[in-house]
């Protein structure tokens, strides 16, 4: 596959002329997602685990029959939807932030070696990053999670296992322009050695795009997660995962609509933020990236 | 040129081995088939015999080499639970998922092409505003969720188009919009960044000063030069829409490799599993093979590279 990040922008002043508003509604939703994840327990109405079996398929309070007790109405079993997706903000965002980190750092680190060793190192990583990259994600951590069993940190090691590579991929790519430069060759002669050199040269130098590339990705991660959920290989029942809470609202959605109608306003609210976070962090840290 | 696709031919090869072995492993690792086949009630040599007949009791090296050699001429084994050759499984469901991909993929070019030119060529006016809003929904909103939404919407409520089920033409609609509006996304965005850095070139700008019609400025001369990046990610987006395909033929009871995999997972089944997975990681390195050679067709900087 080539490499299409490290391709130079002829005009990257292009874009520049685009507004550089720092994004204060997506920033906004970030910060209530991450203090509800956070408070989940003080300020959820009611128990999400409870169960009552009289009060099942409760519709949301503005509807007819809906009560102020159940602001987003109630599951199959009659559990609070509104404090399930409460709780579920921590799994998604825990499984988020986790999995990208583990990632990006596996990434970073395999992409700053190959690039800086070159030769047969760099080849042999590139063709590991290679044939990871291009195996369907959702296949693999499909195999993991039923392999390893479905829980919260098997997740997020199967989605990780495959994801370190587009890291390493653009991250290689960078250290391979940056060993061109002079200030490397300068730190080479005075004798630094390759510690020095990837940690204090290289690794600075590539930290704006790994910044950009995190936050892009941590949106992804959510969907991958909640895909893996929703298909039974994920987070298990009954911890409330936003992607099993759609499942379990899957065969009701024409007589209680709200079930799995909620989860899905949530993930597209939190993915789609960090989302226009990232693009917005790229275009002022890193306009070179635009195509990722 | 023949030298580049020998080598990039090597590589796709050794990466499809690693993947062999691995998943091999991992299949074998999800459990013990027998314990979803056999009744609850049997006995431990009813678990021997069941597992000598299957052949695995074998060593796993042994297992391995005979799965590869047989897999090569086509033959991967006895499907544990449907208790019929993979091979047919695999006939019967992957021309499905093909034309699914195909549509879906002609759906994303249909509307990813006029979408991000036009937003290219009207910067910052409405039409860029509403291929930018398509492009991060694309990229946001839960795929399995849209599929929710579509089946409820379009099929339960409005009744226009079947929920589920492959008759038709028109069963085609909604999983191939909601697997192609994910790809749109990517590729929207690179026609339109790519097609804002080649209007602003030198060429473009003599084009125009030498009178040539500014339809075909935009759709022969600009357009030629940003397509490569275009190219380029081709395969990754292949692979995303085999991968988005799990979740959206699950939902649309689409009977494709997607739904055979994810019953395979469910059951156990490992010759499905190794079947299914080996398949589609063969498709998508031969799309991947065919993507690099006709880029390095294209931009000649590639193949003089290696």
């Amino acid at each position: 596959m080539i490499d299409a990040a490290v391709i130079p922008e002829a005009s990257a002043s292009l874009e520049r002329t685009r507004s550089r508003r720092l994004p204060v509604v997506s920033l906004s939703i970030i910060v209530v997602f991450v203090l509800v994840a956070l408070l989940a327990p003080l300020i959820s109405p009611a128990d999400p685990y409870e169960q009552s079996l009289r009060l099942r398929y409760r519709p949301p309070v503005w509807e007819e029959r809906g009560s102020w007790s159940y602001p987003l109405g109630t599951d199959r079993l009659g559990r609070d939807l509104l404090s399930r997706i409460f709780h579920g903000a921590r799994v998604s965002l825990a499984a988020g932030v986790l999995t990208v980190l583990v990632a990006s750092a596996v990434g970073a680190a395999i992409g700053l070696v190959a690039g800086y060793y070159g030769g047969r190192v760099d080849a042999t990583l590139m063709r590991v990053t290679d044939a990871t990259l291009s195996f369907p994600v959702i296949l693999l951590a499909l195999i993991l999670a039923v392999t390893v069993g479905p829980s919260f940190t098997n997740v997020v090691i199967a989605i990780a296992v495959i994801l370190w590579a587009r890291y390493a991929r653009v991250i290689r790519g960078q250290v391979l322009t940056l060993m061109q430069l002079d200030f490397i060759a300068q730190a080479r002669i005075a004798g630094a050695g390759a510690w020095r050199v990837i940690t204090r040269h290289l690794l600075p130098n590539t930290l704006n795009t790994l910044v950009v590339l995190v936050t892009l990705q941590i949106g992804y991660v959510i969907i991958v997660e909640a895909s893996l959920s929703f298909l039974g290989a994920g987070i298990p029942p009954p911890t409330p995962a936003w992607g099993g809470m759609i499942a379990e609202g899957r065969d009701v959605v024409t007589s209680a609509w709200w079930v799995s109608f909620f989860p899905g306003l949530a993930i597209l609210l939190v993915v789609l933020a960090f989302n226009l976070i990232g693009d917005w962090l790229r275009d002022t840290l890193d306009p070179r990236l635009r195509q990722l | 040129m023949l030298r580049f696709v020998f080598f990039r031919l090597l590589q796709s090869m050794i990466a499809l081995a690693i993947l062999s072995v691995v998943v091999f492993v991992l299949a074998r690792a999800t459990g013990d088939p027998l314990h979803m086949i056999l009744p609850m009630n049997a006995s431990a040599e009813d678990y021997a015999n069941a597992r000598q007949y299957l052949g695995l009791d074998r060593p796993y090296v042994e297992q391995y080499l005979s799965f590869v050699g047989r897999a090569l001429v086509g033959d991967f084994g006895v499907s544990i639970r449907a208790r019929r050759p993979v091979i047919e499984l695999l006939q019967a469901r992957l021309p499905n998922s093909l034309k699914l991909a195909a549509f879906a993929m002609g759906v994303s070019v249909a509307l990813a092409f006029p979408l991000g030119i036009m937003a290219a060529v009207r910067k910052g006016t409405g039409v860029d505003r509403t291929a930018q809003i398509v492009s991060i929904l694309g990229q946001s909103l839960p795929t399995f969720w849209v599929a929710i939404v579509l089946v409820e919407v379009v099929a339960g409520r409005w009744q226009w188009l079947p929920a589920g089920g492959n008759e038709g033409f028109t069963s085609y609609v909604l999983p191939g919009f909601t697997l192609g509006w994910f790809v749109v996304a990517g590729m929207m965005r690179l026609l339109r960044s790519g097609m804002l850095e080649v209007l602003d070139s030198e060429y473009v700008k003599l084009a125009r000063l030498k009178g040539v019609v500014e339809t075909r400025v935009v759709w022969v001369h600009a357009l030629k030069n940003a397509l490569i990046p275009v190219v380029t990610f081709a395969g990754i987006y292949f692979a995303i829409l085999v991968t988005t395909a799990i979740v959206v033929e699950t939902v649309f009871a689409w009977p494709g490799l997607g739904r055979l995999a994810y019953d395979g997972i469910t059951s156990r089944d490992f010759p499905v599993i190794q079947a299914v997975v080996l398949t589609t990681a063969v498709i998508v390195a031969l799309v991947n093979l065919c993507v690099d050679c006709l880029y390095a067709v294209i931009d000649p900087r590639i193949r003089y590279a290696r």
